[in-house]
């Protein structure tokens, strides 16, 4: 009689991008399958809730356009923590990077007198900045001082939060506004254009694919991605090479709050056209990037991927809300579970495993 | 005397709103004395909460509440335990997926729970004679809960297991050179489990705490970032219960005289500074750059395989 006796575990050598997809492809069923225990706890049918979910983020001209709606901040967002990451640094920051860089932008839609042809460069130039200065504060504090990254890129989204607030309460807000907290619509001229019928702001779509691609040549084929990767792999080694481990974290920073600045810039100037309460402006993009970029396995490119699968569940996850009547913080449970698989499934990246048959 | 009734407010709030850091920050020194980095007690603490808040609103008794919330932040935390030391995977990202599990999890199970008053929350209670000291009295053995007094006397405790005991020994070895420890025949894997456990248990006692005694309702959210701030101070800590109790109180005390700001800060720039609190709690202790590590467990956030560096 055959019958397993034994799982047999090696470590890989090398590893197949094929095993890699593979893997991520495996974590995120089995982290669907759990999200469906949950659904038929909570008395849903789990198949109608899937279902519901892919009709209603991919099923209809409205829904798709939702779903890229979603992917954009979260393409931007994603691109660049890929890039800290590499470098092993964690920005839990891209959330407070990003309301930076909708304050900034809307600072330049409002109250800047320029020539109205270059408003909206500025802006995104505005925005690049607030977010890429605001991500330096944790990284000029971790090589300067050693401050553990994770708290301080974190504790900085609650201040950008609260700086956000009081500027749509107090100084900033729109005499228009009546008794509500936003600022004045934006001029015409600080307005995105969007594609006809969808809330689509393509020039930020654009960016963010652009960004994709440049990021992605940036950290693989050129000197300064070979010394961030060494700098994440091995800082030791870095430290022998020459390589400044300060100064490549602060470059990684810089463009990585710089992206995430610019997802900002989009959703305050192509959505919303104003400035308005910070939980509104951003539906926890710089969370959920945190997940996209880890799912890409830090490469640029497989963001482009990975930020329309979260847009999916996200799109998909407020068609849920509505229809079954859900919490949105179902959302959530969807992307800690995810998150959970993800990691769990490394394992099978580091060891292969194989089930040893013996005669008894 | 106005000065007066301050230091009374100013210490009555560092006991109530430290103790549920305190609680926390205890559980995240032990895990961390065990290598382990737990970056999920924002999610253990908000289980917890609800948990609690729940059970004792069904069993109108919050003690039984606050057992429940000891048991929830246990089982969560062992996801991450299992995550972390038996598959290997990496500990920032693990804490931050248990995180937002519990926020979510909490947030779609106590939907219907929201704004409920609890019939019958944490007894305050009078401790006799010593409440009777004048300023001191009334600052600190006057309208806290018994779990106050509790927490404070369970630092001592914590503080002698860790630093005086053959199994404070044994979590401290395996957090500083696990191979070592390994090789005396200490059980690397077990202690380290443990250790995870204990810390989600008093984070969801911490988050219980919040929603029994501090402010008795269910809200979504509730911890608003509690979890985060417990990270920091076990830093500040430098991984000391002793040190950890003065963080967590300086850290209640300096939040509450933030207050005294109101008539020149916008309140929502004042509730920023928390957040702001942490980072700056982190420069004052701060030594050197990368190199120097602050004194953290030399293994902290790194598995162990045996046989392997």
């Amino acid at each position: 009689m055959r019958q397993p006796t034994w799982l047999q575990v090696e470590k890989r050598t090398s590893l197949s991008p094929w095993v890699v997809f593979g893997v991520s492809f495996a974590a995120i069923v089995a982290a669907l399958l759990a999200a469906g225990i949950f659904f038929k706890a909570y008395g849903v049918s789990p198949l109608r809730a899937f279902q519901l979910i892919i009709t209603g983020a991919l099923g209809s001209k409205v829904g798709l356009a939702e779903t890229v709606r979603r992917t954009i901040p979260l393409l931007l967002c994603g691109v660049g923590l890929t890039v800290a990451f590499r470098a092993l640094f964690w920005n839990i920051g891209a959330e407070g990077q990003l309301l930076m860089g909708a304050m900034a932008a809307a600072g330049v839609a409002l109250f800047v007198p320029m020539p109205e042809v270059l408003r909206l460069p500025a802006m995104f130039v505005a925005g690049f900045f607030g977010g890429a200065l605001w991500a330096l504060i944790p990284a000029l504090l971790k090589v300067k001082l050693g401050i553990n990254d994770v708290i301080s890129t974190l504790m900085l989204n609650y201040v950008a939060a609260f700086v956000m607030q009081y500027l749509i309460q107090g100084p900033w807000k729109g005499p228009t506004a009546r008794g509500f907290a936003y600022t004045d619509r934006f001029p015409a001229s600080a307005v995105l254009p969007r594609i006809p019928g969808t809330p689509i702001h393509w020039p930020t779509l654009v960016l963010g694919v652009v960004a994709a691609v440049l990021a992605y040549v940036w950290v693989t084929r050129t000197r300064q991605g070979f010394e961030i990767r060494v700098v994440g792999e091995n800082p030791d080694a870095a430290h022998y090479a020459g390589i400044s481990q300060g100064k490549v974290i602060l470059m990684v920073m810089l463009v990585s709050g710089g992206l995430a600045g610019l997802a900002g810039v989009g959703e305050a100037a192509g959505i919303h056209r104003m400035l308005l309460a910070p939980a509104k402006l951003s539906l926890g993009y710089g969370y959920t990037a945190i997940i996209v970029a880890w799912l890409a396995r830090r490469n640029p490119l497989a963001v482009i991927v990975t930020s329309v699968l979260f847009g999916v569940i996200m799109a998909g996850g407020d068609v849920i809300k509505v229809s079954l009547g859900l919490p949105f913080q179902l959302v959530n449970v969807f992307n800690g579970l995810i998150l959970f698989f993800l990691i769990g499934s490394e394992v099978f990246m580091r060891y292969k495993v194989a089930i040893a048959w013996r005669r008894r | 005397m106005e000065w007066q009734s301050w230091v009374v407010s100013t210490f009555s709030f560092m006991l109530s709103y430290g103790t549920p850091l305190l609680l926390a920050t205890l559980g995240e020194i032990y895990a961390e004395r065990s290598g382990v980095l737990n970056l999920g007690i924002e999610g253990m603490m908000i289980m917890g909460a609800y948990s609690a808040f729940v059970s004792a609103y069904v069993t109108q008794n919050p003690w039984i509440g606050l057992a429940v919330a000891a048991g929830v932040g246990c089982a969560f935390s062992l996801i991450h335990a299992f995550a972390s030391i038996t598959l290997k995977a990496n500990q920032v990202v693990s804490g931050l997926a248990l995180t937002l599990l519990g926020l979510g999890l909490s947030g779609v199970l106590g939907r219907t729970w929201g704004g409920l008053p609890l019939p019958r929350t944490l007894q305050k209670i009078t401790v006799p004679g010593l409440s009777r000291i004048p300023i001191l009295g009334p600052s600190l053995f006057e309208g806290q809960t018994l779990l106050v007094y509790i927490t404070i006397l369970l630092v001592p405790l914590l503080w002698f297991i860790l630093f005086k005991t053959r199994i404070g020994i044994s979590i401290r070895s395996v957090g500083e050179d696990p191979a070592t420890a390994d090789s005396l025949g200490v059980n690397v894997k077990r202690v380290r489990y443990l250790c995870v456990a204990i810390g989600g248990m008093l984070a969801g006692v911490a988050g219980g705490y919040l929603s029994v005694a501090y402010r008795p309702a269910w809200t979504e959210g509730m911890t608003a970032g509690m979890g985060w701030i417990v990270v920091a101070l076990t830093i500040f800590a430098f991984w000391n219960p002793i040190t950890g109790m003065l963080g967590s109180f300086l850290f209640a005390a300096l939040y509450h005289l933030s207050f005294r700001l109101q008539p020149w800060m916008s309140p929502e720039l004042l509730r920023a500074l928390p957040y702001l609190f942490a980072i700056l709690v982190l420069v004052f202790v701060s030594r050197g750059t990368l190199q120097r590590r602050m004194g953290a467990p030399a293994a902290l956030t790194i598995p162990y395989t045996r046989g392997e560096d």
